[in-house]
């Protein structure tokens, strides 16, 4: 296929008259669900946890709960590998990460199982979960998932890496270096942009002088295609398309889900100073999560019982998880050089 | 919203920052910021906070998230006679634009034989005690120091931040300007009116004292004067020396306290194993051991990446620096 953007995607997203889209269950579909109101739970509770001095810092993923989610489920888990950034919450809790390990790297406890509290919350590093390690660098990890990729390739693996980003990292010249490589190498590749039109405070057109980030690809010889990120079937269809691609060997794709930032940066930002509150307020009309709702109803998945009662045993673990975390020691001082090299301590 | 900076006399080192900022756009059409979130967020600490209301996004550019791009372009702009002013939101993330600084920038001059020169100035946060985490903590001047060709700024109080950055602007090569984030609002001092320099590569002694010097910059300067308040018990008087310029750093300045006090401690927030206070110890040990009468001590940072839950016990504290001048002091 050449590059260039496929416009097609984002209007066709789910006219899926069948009841269930490719390779999705109606447990899959439930547990979907669970995965973004979960995750939205976690994130209210994180905000409240640094509003109230409990934890020293927040990032939220809400208005990306969709595309996370739907990007996640069109992996294959346990075969496939996720290089995320750290706006990931929903991503990693659809690949597995739990409320408690969530909690526990917001809390920055010893027992944090990505980090052992030594990054910022959403900084996850799970091997047994297939989800890479990542700094707050942005972009740095887009070659990482390039070179990922290329091993699969060179050993014959039939894995895949998905790699996500926002519009404003496409701006770093690492990323550019990113998908030159894969195009010319065509490895197992997809790169997903979770485009919420602000980095920080500017605006996509201070950014980039193309309309669609996926307009990108065609300067590396490789497919961009355009989805509605806060539809998450949309996504789900897109990025198993990209996968699919990928895994039989036809090279990388460049998929941006245009999808909203509902907070603020994260919880040391105020975006009041640069975004206006009408502006703020006319983004909960596109809400994921309703949308999710309405489109598993129609379809028979869940009804109003069924969902509240998903929403109430989410609540229960999110709740648990938050009196469980804060009860667990943090490092010690003999945790300080452990981990320098492999052969320690340096001290 | 327009910031009001000049009925002003108690100041911040974030509203120092600005002053100088504004002040030197005012007198000088030349000089130009640009950065990510400079414009209307007026940058994520709100040095810039204003600016663009006054100057305009012209002179206040909101740039995309690209280092290299940043520090490349402030380079091209110096070259045809702007002042770029660039920030670096966290000096963490210079290092996208690392090989531009110090394969392009630092070298002009001397790549040229003077033709050309690289006028400008980049000026972002460093340093812990904020709970940034891995990578909004990290004190990387010695990589700066160890490239000639950059001059690296670290100013500790208010009144210095205004009076070296102005000087940093009007310099001819390229300055580093790290600022200290952790004490960005931790005192206001009064200011005078208008613009004034405090010049490059001079040290202050900022508190006198005769018995061990304390050899320090930036954010370490409050830790050194907690200690010295701590010694005062023991009868002992401590001097700290800013050194404000690490590089083209004040010689002078050195010699003098060592000569008076015989008994030298060097303190920094980065790692110790290759870090400034190193340069600083050999420094005395080559030109001033006739005076030196104890070991010179490094007071450091933990020779591991910076963490995020165990920042206070990464961070130098008085009570670590009071160890290393009785252990000097008692030899
Ligand atoms: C190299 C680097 N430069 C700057 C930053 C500071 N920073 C963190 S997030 C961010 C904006 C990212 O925007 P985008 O890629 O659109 O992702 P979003 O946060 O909108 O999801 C910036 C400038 C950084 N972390 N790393
Ligand atoms: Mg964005």
């Amino acid at each position: 296929m050449a590059g260039g953007t496929n416009e097609r995607r984002m209007k066709s997203a789910p006219k899926l008259r069948t009841p269930l889209p490719d390779g999705l269950t109606k447990q899959a579909l439930r547990d979907m669900y669970y995965a973004m109101v979960m995750t939205r739970l976690c994130d209210d509770r994180a905000f409240a946890l640094n509003r109230q001095g409990k934890i020293p810092f927040a990032a939220t993923c809400q208005g990306h709960e969709a595309v996370q989610v739907g990007a996640a489920y069109a992996l294959k888990r346990g075969t496939d590998w996720l290089v995320p950034y750290y706006r990931d919450t929903a991503m990693a809790v659809a690949f597995g990460v739990t409320a408690k390990e969530q909690l526990m790297c917001l809390f920055a406890r010893k027992g944090d199982i990505f980090s052992s509290g030594r990054q910022f919350p959403n900084h996850y590093s799970v091997p047994d979960r297939n989800i890479a390690s990542i700094s707050s660098i942005i972009a740095a990890h887009v070659t990482h998932a390039v070179g990922m990729a290329l091993a699969f390739k060179m050993r014959k693996e039939p894995r895949v890496t998905l790699v996500s980003f926002g519009e404003g990292s496409t701006s770093e010249g690492e990323w550019h270096e990113a998908l030159n490589f894969a195009g010319i190498h065509k490895v197992p590749c997809v790169f997903l942009c979770e485009n919420n039109e602000y980095a920080i405070s500017v605006p996509q057109q201070l950014q980039m002088a193309v309309r669609n980030v996926a307009d990108r690809a065609a300067g590396y010889g490789i497919p961009g295609v355009l989805c509605d990120g806060t539809d998450v079937m949309a996504t789900y269809v897109t990025v198993r398309e990209a996968v699919e691609r990928a895994r039989r060997g036809e090279g990388p794709t460049l998929v941006e889900a245009k999808c909203y930032r509902a907070m603020s940066h994260t919880s040391d930002d105020n975006q009041l100073t640069y975004r206006t509150n009408d502006e703020i307020e006319a983004l909960k009309g596109r809400d994921p999560i309703p949308k999710f709702e309405a489109w598993l109803k129609e379809r028979g998945v869940l009804d109003d019982d069924a969902m509240a009662s998903l929403r109430a045993k989410a609540q229960a673990e999110v709740d648990e998880a938050t009196d469980w975390a804060e009860e667990q020691a943090p490092p010690t001082e003999d945790d300080l050089y452990t981990h320098v090299y492999a052969q320690g301590p340096l001290a | 919203m327009a910031v009001e900076v000049k009925k002003q006399t108690q100041f911040t080192m974030v509203q120092a920052l600005r002053s100088a900022l504004f002040e030197e756009m005012e007198r000088d059409e030349n000089v130009v910021c640009l950065g990510e979130d400079i414009g209307p967020r007026g940058g994520v600490f709100l040095v810039t906070e204003g600016l663009i209301d006054r100057f305009g996004k012209d002179r206040v550019i909101d740039t995309p998230l690209a280092e290299a791009g940043i520090i490349g372009a402030a380079l091209g702009m110096a070259l045809r006679g702007l002042k770029p002013v660039a920030e670096i939101q966290f000096i963490d993330f210079l290092y996208p634009g690392f090989d531009n600084l110090v394969s392009e920038v630092a070298k002009m001059r001397y790549r040229s034989a003077g033709q050309f020169g690289a006028s400008m100035v980049v000026r972002s946060p460093y340093g812990g005690g904020v709970r940034g985490g891995g990578y909004h903590s990290q004190s990387p001047e010695a990589y700066y120091v160890a490239t000639p060709g950059l001059k690296v700024v670290v100013p500790s109080n208010p009144y210095d931040a205004k009076g070296l950055l102005i000087s940093s602007i009007r310099d001819p090569d390229p300055v580093v300007f790290m600022e200290p984030k952790k004490i960005y609002r931790a005192v206001k001092s009064e200011l005078p009116e208008g613009p004034y320099e405090v010049p490059l590569g001079k040290a202050a002694v900022s508190r006198a004292g005769k018995h061990v010097s304390v050899i320090t910059f930036g954010a370490m300067v409050p830790v050194a004067w907690e200690a010295a308040d701590k010694m005062k018990a023991d009868g002992v008087e401590v001097e700290v020396v800013d050194m404000r310029t690490l590089q083209p750093y004040d010689t002078d300045a050195i010699m003098q306290t060592v000569a008076k006090t015989g008994h030298v401690v060097v303190l920094q927030e980065a790692p110790r194993i290759g870090g400034y206070g190193g340069e600083i110890a050999a420094f005395v040990a080559e030109q001033a051991i006739e005076y030196i009468e104890g070991p010179i001590m490094r007071v450091a940072g933990h020779d591991t990446p910076f963490p995020y839950a165990l920042e206070k016990a990464y961070m130098p504290t008085s009570d670590r620096v009071c160890r290393a001048i009785k252990k000097t002091l008692n030899f």
